[in-house]
């Protein structure tokens, strides 16, 4: 869309059907808010002694934002006070109904807290929370079933307690793992989602228990920012020559919050790769493009804006149109207004696939 | 223009139509430090066979994995690139080569002790310089320097400068910190100088995870991870503002699969319009100091499988200065003479094989 | 081209600013130091709230590390993804051809309103007030 042509948009201009497959509730930003939900003994652990991340700051995340509240939108405070993403009023106001939204897909974002009791206390926590406190309350929202990371048992464990309700659409998990997520300490975790029909979205994350590039640390958040595609990239690739798409063909993984324009050339280097190094991974019995393009999804935001607008066909072209599910990131700074963020023209298609019906049918959203 | 067809690209070079073709990723191999003994003094000798100090192949490119180590280009004995007959027969001749790059990935520069790397890559210089440079006057070399003390590393690359058939500085893409951190500065400052690219190549010091969810279990997972290094080492190199300090310096990605790259500018570019004030040094767009400091050598090609895609990558890099010619030997990324991606269009033909090439290392200008 | 009355002087002091709507337009009105300044309320980016960013001051560099700061207050960012707009010319700093419009304002003491001509969508013009008017 053209400068001008932004400025005439009415927000509530006809749309087609719109899912947004990636909305942030405030959770370490209102840590009170997941009280409730959990014991006398982990409330006091957490508000002693912290999130226990492998990060230096107990209160700031480790690269400096560049808006307030760790990269919020700044008209995304609710007036009433709070952080962003913590009013179910301002949301619905703000973002359900501006775009006209049929469904909204909750991606809490839990600590990978190194402390295993203490993650599955506050995983659990936030399963409750959003059951209780928004999708109670706003039938257009959906959960995300999150789990510990790096203690699969009690991962399956807090799915099966959950599994039953449709409310969650999802499991939830960071990619960020000890090891790559394809090892086999976590297949119980991918076992069980099969088992139960869930897809496995792993969201991109700000901290991990490794440097965040095999070169070392970086000092900015504008190097970090774009390295939150290395754990996509490691997540799939790990997820297909371990092996695990081979053993559980019905496992459907979600890349959330990386963008998705380095998914062809991923997909390019994957292929060659294989086809050279078979011998390495037999169990892996299809170029790995194959199961990226059966396997996978990816939200869209944050779009990549090539200088060029209409490049980013080709990259859709690449992927294929029936991967992307549209998201908005609401509340943070790097958000994607479902007007504007593409500026190439779609086909009416690809736009009504991309905007909904991707999500419908991965989610089963009409069932 | 048209894609011109693969038959009539291919017969362009054994035939010697793009005669004068530069190729700027060869791999010598040095086979055992012993053959460094002549370029040590006597502490040195002794120490190298007193405490085995040998075996420093790279765990990122074993010699004999298949990846590593076309069929046809493997000798009947020894690693393969370690015999010059066959370099010269399988590369130089074979492609009617102008010059040849010679970058050895022997692991010096990857050692703990500061001491053993910095007198091994000094080794491995006088090596190349004797044992290869010396018999085929077609062949140039880069030169291996130590990250662990850039200082040290800074006075050998002066000293290894002096012979102008060295024509770069290689260094590897996951090392200890991230190359664009201040305490590198006096390397590119020296190679600013003495107008040398820096070189970096695919491969591993195993200072930290490859990735940020840990190692992976299999060479072709840690093979494909490397494009993560280059992405690292792109933005690291910007954000530190090293080319806002050395304008003049140059750098090219070797070995790095090429493709992953205008995505890359796409986002750092959007990404910055809002950071900006983050890094204030980074004056122009990230995608523009790509397309000026930046090279990237042919091979490995992660090609679409499309050959009329492959113009369509050129329109993204918006750009066709950035690649420069490279068989990658002896790694097995092409069969026969399939070097040139498909697709590629007989008007870059030249441009790729001899003109960047050119440009980007100005002393083959010197001895053309 | 029409002078549209938008606020009272006193009701923006120095170093504020205000949101108003003008012709269905949303504008944004700020107070730099006594001087003002009226921008269009819409980032050519995405749309974003501008009313909602940070009004800084410009950071240029020529050596990594070293900051240089001037212009306080004339720097607006997009509220979503930080574009930096000069309040003065409404241009964006990273990317010189992308502009967010900008509205021609003035200062006029209601006595001298009373000669018009103007719109005055919610005031009524008195005499004793000093108003910012907006060319739109």
């Amino acid at each position: 869309m053209s400068v001008a042509e932004i400025e005439k948009t009415d927000p509530k201009s006809s749309r087609l059907d719109l899912i947004d497959c990636d909305i942030h509730p405030a959770v370490m930003a209102s840590p009170a808010a997941l009280y409730p939900y959990m014991s006398t003994r982990w409330r006091n652990e957490f508000e002693s002694i912290g999130p226990r991340v492998a990060q230096p700051f107990l209160r700031q995340v480790p690269y400096p934002r560049l808006t307030p509240g760790n990269g919020m939108r700044g008209d995304a405070w609710p007036a009433g006070g709070g952080a962003p993403g913590s009013d179910l009023g301002l949301l619905q106001q703000q973002l359900l109904d501006t775009f006209d939204i049929s469904h909204g897909i909750l991606v809490p974002l839990t600590p990978s807290t190194l402390n295993q009791g203490l993650c599955a206390a506050i995983c659990s926590a936030v399963n409750e929370w959003q059951i209780d406190r928004w999708t109670s309350h706003e039938p257009r929202l959906k959960a995300s079933l999150c789990v510990t990371p790096d203690d699969p048992e009690a991962a399956v464990e807090e799915i099966r307690k959950h599994a039953g309700n449709r409310k969650f659409v999802q499991i939830l998990v960071t990619p960020r793992t000890i090891e790559p997520i394809g090892r086999k300490r976590y297949r119980p975790l991918f076992e069980a989602a099969v088992e139960y029909g869930l897809p496995v979205a792993l969201h991109s994350d700000i901290g991990g228990k490794h440097a965040n590039s095999g070169a070392g640390w970086f000092s900015y958040y504008w190097e970090d920012h774009v390295a939150y595609t290395f754990s996509m990239q490691t997540m799939i690739t790990s997820l297909i020559m371990e092996g695990v798409i081979d053993r559980l063909p019905d496992l459907k993984i979600v890349a959330i919050e990386g963008g998705f324009a380095w998914v062809p050339s991923l997909g390019w280097r994957l292929d060659k790769h294989w086809q050279r190094m078979r011998s390495e991974v037999p169990h892996v019995t299809l170029p790995p493009t194959e199961y990226m393009r059966q396997n996978f999804w990816y939200t869209t935001q944050p779009i990549e804006e090539p200088e060029t607008p209409k490049h980013l066909q080709d990259t859709i072209r690449w992927i294929g149109a029936d991967r992307l599910l549209f998201s908005s990131d609401y509340p943070h700074w790097d958000f994607d207004d479902p007007r504007y963020a593409f500026k190439t023209k779609l086909s009416r298609a690809d736009e009504a696939a991309i905007f909904a019906g991707n999500a419908r049918r991965l989610y089963r959203l009409d069932q | 223009m048209s894609a011109v067809d693969q038959t009539e690209v291919a017969q362009r070079l054994p035939s010697g139509i793009e005669r004068g073709a530069i190729d700027c990723d060869i791999h010598p191999a040095l086979s055992s430090t012993k053959e460094l003994r002549p370029f040590l003094d006597e502490h040195w000798q002794e120490m190298l066979a007193v405490r085995n100090i040998d075996g420093l192949d790279l765990t990122s490119f074993p010699p004999k994995a298949d990846l590593f180590s076309r069929p046809d280009w493997r000798p009947k004995q020894g690693k393969p690139g370690s015999e010059i007959g066959a370099v010269k027969a399988d590369v130089l001749d074979h492609f009617d080569l102008k010059f040849a790059i010679a970058n050895c990935l022997y692991g010096a520069q990857a050692a703990y002790n500061e001491y053993i790397g910095e007198v091994l890559c000094r080794a491995i210089n006088d090596w190349l310089s004797k044992e290869w440079l010396d018999k085929d006057k077609r062949l140039r070399a880069s030169i291996v320097v130590s990250l662990a003390n850039p200082e040290a590393a800074a006075e050998e690359i002066e000293r290894v400068a002096a012979d102008r058939r060295f024509v770069q500085v290689l260094v590897l893409a996951m090392g200890e910190a991230l190359l664009g951190r201040k305490q590198f500065w006096p390397i590119y400052r020296v190679a600013e100088r003495l107008n040398l690219p820096i070189g970096i190549h695919a491969g591993s010091t195993y200072r930290h995870a490859h990735s940020q969810a840990g190692f992976h279990s299999h060479l072709v997972e840690d093979y494909v991870v490397q494009s993560q290094g280059f992405t690292a080492q792109v933005l690291s190199l910007i954000a530190e503002g090293v080319f806002a300090k050395f304008p003049g310096l140059r750098v090219v990605l070797i070995e790095s699969g090429v493709t992953w790259m205008p995505a890359l500018m796409w986002r750092a570019t959007k990404n910055w319009r809002g950071a900006r004030i983050e890094i204030p040094w980074v004056r122009q767009a990230p995608a523009a100091i790509m397309r000026e400091h930046f090279r990237l050598t042919l091979q490995p090609f992660d090609a679409p499988p499309d050959p009329a895609d492959f113009e369509r990558l050129m329109e993204h890099f918006g750009t066709d200065e950035m690649f420069l010619f490279s068989t990658d030997y002896p790694h097995w990324h092409f069969d026969g003479d399939d070097v040139l991606p498909a697709g590629m269009p007989a008007s870059l033909v030249r441009k790729i094989l001899v003109d960047n090439p050119l440009k980007t290392y100005p002393r083959l200008v010197e001895a053309s | 081209m029409e002078r549209h009355v938008i606020a009272k002087t006193s009701e923006i002091p120095p170093g504020t600013r205000k949101l108003v709507e003008v012709k269905g337009r949303q504008i944004v009105l700020i107070n730099t130091d006594g001087e003002y300044f009226a921008l269009l309320n819409r980032c050519p980016h995405q749309g974003g709230s501008l009313f909602h960013g940070d009004l800084i001051g410009l950071t240029e560099s020529t050596e990594p590390g070293c900051y240089k700061y001037s212009r306080r207050g004339e720097m607006l960012r997009c509220a979503w993804h930080g574009w930096e707009f000069d309040i003065r010319t409404g241009q964006s700093w990273c990317d010189r051809r992308t502009r967010v419009r900008t509205y021609r304002t003035a200062v006029e003491d209601g006595a001298a309103l009373e000669k018009g001509p103007y719109v005055a969508e919610r005031f009524n013009v008195t005499v004793e007030d000093e108003y910012v008017l907006i060319e739109v």
